[in-house]
């Protein structure tokens, strides 16, 4: 039984992938477009290794940018979801208007961006701290106010202090809330950063990341490299959600339902 | 205060949520130290919110309610509170679990560890005290909240169809050990189910309560002595207590559905 399944689960999407790269090809057969438009995958994979070092470069580059705007925006979520979580009023007063920072399209922000916290790093970090703080605090702050009636109840009857049930009771309960959050998060800092380089980065002294090559590449018309880059950045995409599926096993697996054994 | 001041005491008391209809009226009621006081009656007719008052988790409308000649909420650290489903902290082991209403009142680590030991064992769960709750069955769960709730040794314990969610066999071996508790740390109890052989079985006292608004119909004592053991089920005045009960509630009911 085990087996067979895991199989499945392993073949489905090999499967599917198989199918996607071969309607690529058959569009390209079709079309006759050539590879500076439509590259094939085998030639995005041989942009790929032959751009390897610069890739791998900017890469590094931009995930320190993205790891910096993740950290940032999951430490801030946490507190202002706290803030929020602990008080009606201030959830009335505040919530609102980090709406209205979420609804800002960031690329209106930039030039005050680069205005106030510098081109380069400090502005790639905040960029992507805007992008991704939203969900954080949206998941936690829905958690921190879902909890069980109950054992609220069995706080207020032991006596506990307003500061004990936000700290034992509230936060511990609103943690499968966050880390979704951050799940979130994590496949948005990747983008946030890009699109920070893209629009506030600087390529001084090699610190050009991803985002910058998009720029280069596309000055240069080096289309399957371009698409190298988009494979690049997904695979830093996977490398940070798989972090916090990391992190998510480690906080849950032993209590959560999420992570009940099966019984084979 | 008199040595036998009743531990519950309710005066007139009417309760309505907001601006909503009445939901208790005229609930004149006093629980004596050392009674086992059961309300039973057709669902909505406020039993729960009966407990709710007596715990201060909520306000009464007129009236009055003394817990222990203190109004409920001052009477907080002599009282536990036993909901239906057990209510345990998943995230927290079972031994933590019992923890922690000791640990919200500040006691040492030290002695919360070793009052929790001799709680778990009283339930026999020590095998189990590493536990999270996900691992445990129903009828365990329910055993961790009861040594939970004993565990800071209440002269008044409060239990909301504690059992209402396990299976008759279960329920009637947790019934035999919520009494053989009751010798070991002795506690009033005032409970709420929809078994008629469960209060029969339980209690000294039993309310029979009307609906809409809630208010008391009946009362039946149990004399059956204490310590009471399983075989009490097979008696046939057993069996005429229940039906007795039983006839009441059936009265409130059709009163209800006219
Ligand atoms: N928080 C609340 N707000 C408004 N109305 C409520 C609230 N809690 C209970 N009620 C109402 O009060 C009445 C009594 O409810 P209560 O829960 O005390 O009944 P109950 O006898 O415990 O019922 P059951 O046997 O189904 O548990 C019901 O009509 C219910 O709708
Ligand atoms: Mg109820």
């Amino acid at each position: 039984m085990k087996r067979a399944s895991d199989f499945w689960v392993w073949l489905l999407p090999v499967v599917t992938g198989a199918l996607i790269i071969a309607l690529w090809y058959g569009v390209r057969a079709a079309t006759g477009l050539q590879s500076w438009i439509l590259p094939t995958p085998l030639e995005v994979l041989q942009a790929a290794v032959r751009e390897r070092q610069l890739l791998l470069a900017a890469a590094g580059n931009t995930a320190v940018g993205a790891l910096l705007g993740f950290l940032f925006a999951g430490a801030a979520g946490w507190v202002t979801s706290i803030v929020l979580g602990s008080s009606l009023s201030l959830r009335r007063s505040l919530y609102p208007w980090l709406l209205v920072l979420q609804m800002t399209p960031v690329i209106v922000l930039t030039p005050v961006i680069v205005l106030w916290a510098g081109a380069g790093l400090p502005g790639i970090v905040t960029v992507t701290f805007l992008i991704s703080y939203f969900p954080v605090v949206a998941n936690m702050t829905q958690g921190l106010l879902s909890t069980d009636r109950n054992l609220v109840a069995l706080f207020r009857m032991s006596n506990a202090s307003r500061f004990q049930e936000l700290l034992l009771l509230r936060v511990p309960s609103a943690m499968p809330y966050f880390l979704a959050g951050l799940r979130i998060a994590a496949t948005l800092a990747p983008i946030g950063a890009i699109f920070g380089e893209y629009m506030v980065g600087s390529s001084a002294g090699g610190t050009g990341g991803l985002g910058f090559l998009v720029y280069s590449y596309n000055t240069q018309i080096k289309i399957p490299a371009l698409f190298a880059t988009a494979l690049t950045s997904c695979l830093l995409g996977f490398i940070f959600v798989a972090g916090v599926a990391l992190f998510n096993w480690a906080v849950l697996h032993k209590w959560h339902d999420s992570y009940e054994q099966p019984d084979r | 205060m008199e040595a036998n001041a009743p531990i519950v005491k309710f005066h007139c008391v009417a309760k309505r949520y907001g601006d909503g209809a009445l939901v208790l009226d005229g609930i004149d009621l006093a629980v004596a130290k050392g009674d086992f006081v059961t309300l039973i009656g057709p669902s909505g007719c406020g039993k729960s919110t009966v407990l709710k008052l007596v715990s201060g988790l909520s306000p009464w409308t007129t009236g009055d309610v003394t817990v222990a000649g203190k109004a409920p909420r001052q009477a907080r650290d002599r009282q536990a509170f036993i909901f239906q489903d057990a209510t345990l902290l998943p995230w927290l082991t079972a031994q933590h679990n019992v923890e922690l209403p000791m640990r919200l009142r500040g006691d040492s680590a030290e002695q919360r560890r070793r009052r929790a030991a001799e709680m778990l064992a009283l339930v026999r769960l020590s095998d189990a005290r590493g536990f999270y709750p996900r691992q445990l069955s129903g009828g365990m769960k329910m055993r961790v909240s009861i040594a939970r709730a004993l565990s800071v040794s209440p002269e008044l314990l409060l239990l909301d169809e504690p059992f209402g969610a396990l299976d008759e066999m279960t329920r009637n071996h947790l019934n035999e050990e919520l009494l053989a508790l009751r010798d070991r740390t002795p506690f009033t109890a005032l409970f709420v189910t929809h078994s008629v052989a469960e209060a029969v079985f339980l209690s000294n006292r039993i309310f029979v309560m009307a609906a809409r608004p809630g208010r008391l119909h009946a009362e039946v004592r149990v004399d059956f002595p204490y310590p009471r053991e399983s075989a009490l089920r097979e008696k046939s005045e057993f069996q005429t207590k229940v039906n007795e009960v039983s006839r009441l509630l059936h009265q409130v009911e059709e009163v209800a559905a006219r």
